[in-house]
């Protein structure tokens, strides 16, 4: 996908609060605006950081103006809490992709490190986008302060799952 | 001449960028009340050491400060979200009246849909009614445009400027490119007591200059780029704020008269706008704000249903304003937040559900007492009416006791006041409030009773105990509430007693013990 390309790209990042959602989409965000986009993120939740719904929108292309897609128009659902998966099942687009079914993959490969599952999931997203590795890397390298190492490497993990479902 | 290389890319919140737009503007003073969605302003302002940057007591004490650190020369800010500026209304009211000498911007976050809030007021009115212009951006980068601009017109025509943000742009991020900040010269300050010291006399000659202004300010805004037409066909919209990107996501080739200054009020360039195009159709979130003051134009439009003043808009409402329909139903039931496991503030909640008393609550996470399992926090009004409905309940309701329920925060932002007015007033009964040493529901933000500036300095701690006592409290007593059976044992006691009673429940936010964990 070239910059020129008049395609907006919509994921939609969801879960509950405290399971990284929203670092997941910056990561995202990140490596988009790297790579040349304009993106634009939001958040829909209630009061943070209180184990309330969270969602995330990520949307890129050539040029974005709203920061919410319209419902039903997502091109990827990745969700991290079976309990509310059915809840924005409706976002989807027809022919969209839904990652959910990662979800077990990733919660298997991290084990007891249960942190690293949205990295995880972040690797699986970035094998369906046609980002170049080297902005994610730029991209995580920006945000993750912590575990940088180990969050590259279940990144890698999930990028070699990516399309294996 | 700015070489490329000093700009960096990057992708910012609204809140970020206009921070950001603010210090290269020359920002020296900024004071706020943390609230969302407005906080993370002041926040990153916080990391700039060129910037002098307060949390301040409450909204009335930030404006203030900040407004005089402008007369005194240095370009200055106020932030709050829109319920915040409810508390500084009566400097605001006034300071049009006074002018700036150095710009002075009021930023203020509403928060349609209330994403974290009590109401859903709309600025736009307030500018209106304080004779402030008001500027309007749609999104994070332009947050950053709009600031720069609002300090230059602050300063030319010698009045305050809001800027006004919601949610949806305070939260949202984009790209956004920094530039190198411009730093300014402090302006002189000059004794001049007819434009400074607001008795009648001065005040009615300073109100007929404000009217002066204003018609500048009007001229201005018919010709101001902020007040931007963009050709198109079939169908025209006029719109402001964050409406705007929806408008152009539904309708990329329409007319559109984006209105980025919205007070004072461009009727020229609206009527010419409504003569030129066909199916105009106002588009707004909240009050109908720009409809009201097109229906005083005479010219031909059509508006939103009343149902859409209510909530905050989705891309996919705008075909239904087109329409002429009611606001669609959306049916996605969110789980809601609930006290974080280990909270100090669930057990005093445990406690209150066995008490079978009627609880005036206030503003906090501990709002969150009102839901199960606790369901134990019975009134939240505003600011520090944990205090003053205790009162006010405690003086009519005679069948059962009433307690009064405030956090550290709250309770110096506005419950202290009320404290007073109790005790002077002879009221009986209990006030609890919560010390867990933080502002958490906001984040974590530090106060006076932390001991602690926005900078993680140490200053001079309040000491809610002292101030509760000379406030003329009877009984001040300090409890941990892992002790729960004393802790129950107390306010058993305090509550039978005909006698005006504090108990402060001390223990640190589970969040805050965390992250001083992490490091």
């Amino acid at each position: 996908m070239a910059a020129g390309n008049q395609k907006i790209t919509n994921i939609v990042f969801y879960g509950i609060g405290g399971q990284g959602i929203v670092t997941m989409a910056e990561v995202c965000g990140w490596a988009a605006m790297l790579a040349g986009f304009h993106v634009k993120k939001t958040e829909v939740h209630g009061m943070a950081q209180r184990g309330g719904s969270v969602e995330s929108y990520i949307r890129f292309g050539k040029k974005v103006f709203s920061p919410l897609p319209q419902t039903g128009t997502a091109d990827y659902l990745i969700c991290l809490h079976p309990e509310e998966h059915d809840r924005l099942k409706g976002e989807l687009k027809k022919g969209g992709i839904d990652l959910f079914l990662y979800l077990q993959a990733a919660q298997q490969a991290v084990g007891e490190k249960k942190v690293f599952v949205n990295t995880f999931l972040l690797g699986v997203l970035s094998s369906y986008l046609s980002l170049d590795e080297k902005y994610w890397i730029q991209a995580m390298e920006k945000i993750f302060k912590r575990n940088l190492e180990e969050n590259k490497t279940f990144f890698q993990q999930g990028r070699q799952a990516g399309g294996s479902l | 001449m700015k070489s490329k290389d000093t700009q960096q890319l990057v992708l910012f919140s609204g809140d970020e960028a206009l921070a950001q737009g603010a210090f290269e503007a020359g920002l020296e003073f900024a004071a706020g009340y943390p609230g969302t969605p407005s906080t993370e302003i002041i926040e990153y302002l916080a990391q700039l050491p060129e910037v002098d940057v307060q949390w301040s007591v409450n909204e009335k004490v930030a404006f203030e400060v900040a407004l005089a650190a402008a007369i005194g020369g240095k370009r200055s800010m106020y932030v709050s979200k829109h319920v915040g500026l409810n508390v500084a209304m009566d400097p605001l009211m006034t300071s049009a009246y006074v002018g700036v000498n150095a710009g002075f911007v009021v930023v203020v976050c509403d928060d349609p849909g209330m994403h974290s809030s009590q109401n859903e007021q709309d600025t736009r009115l307030f500018a209106r009614a304080a004779n402030v212009p008001l500027l309007e951006p749609s999104s994070p980068a332009e947050a950053k445009e709009f600031v720069k601009e609002a300090f230059d017109i602050s300063e030319r025509f010698d009045i305050p400027v809001i800027v006004r943000l919601t949610t949806r742009i305070c939260h949202s991020k984009e790209n956004v490119v920094k530039d190198e900040r411009q730093p300014r010269a402090t302006k002189p300050f000059e004794i001049n007591m007819a434009k400074h010291v607001m008795v009648p006399r001065n005040a009615l000659i300073q109100h007929e200059d404000l009217l002066r202004r204003i018609g500048a300010l009007k001229a201005f805004s018919e010709k101001t780029k902020m007040n931007a037409i963009e050709k198109g066909e079939k169908i025209a919209f006029i719109t402001s704020g964050v409406s705007y990107l929806y408008v152009k996501e539904i309708y990329p080739k329409a007319a559109i008269l984006k209105l980025g200054m919205p007070y004072p009020f461009p009727e020229k360039k609206v009527k010419d706008f409504c003569k030129k195009n066909k199916n105009v159709y106002i588009v707004e979130e909240l009050e109908p704000y720009l409809e009201e003051q097109a229906r005083m134009l005479g010219v031909k439009f059509k508006a939103k249903h009343a149902s859409f003043a209510i909530g905050e808009f989705r891309p996919e409402y705008i075909p239904f304003i087109v329409a002429g329909r009611s606001k669609p139903e959306r049916k996605v039931p969110a789980r809601p937040p609930m006290l974080c496991l280990g909270c100090p503030h669930r057990l005093v909640f445990g406690i209150l559900k066995d008490l079978n008393v009627v609880v005036a609550g206030d503003i906090g996470c501990y709002t969150l007492g009102s839901l199960p399992p606790f369901s134990s926090l019975h009134t939240c009004l505003c600011m520090g009416a944990g205090v003053t409905f205790f009162e006010g309940l405690g003086r009519t309701i005679k069948d059962k006791k009433v307690i009064g329920i405030i956090g550290d925060s709250t309770f110096v932002h506005s419950g202290i006041t009320g404290l007073i007015n109790a005790a002077y007033n002879k009221a009986k009964g209990v006030i609890i409030i919560l010390d867990n040493a933080i502002t958490a529901m906001t984040g974590g933000q530090p106060n006076p009773a932390v001991g602690m500036t926005i900078r993680n300095e140490p200053t001079k701690k309040l000491v809610l105990e002292d101030l509760c006592r000379v406030a003329g409290a009877d009984n001040v007593d300090v409890v941990d509430p892992t002790n729960v059976k004393d802790l129950e044992q107390l306010l058993r006691q305090r509550i039978g007693e005909e006698a005006l009673s504090v108990v402060i429940v001390r223990k640190p936010c589970i969040l805050l013990v965390q992250k001083m964990k992490k490091g």
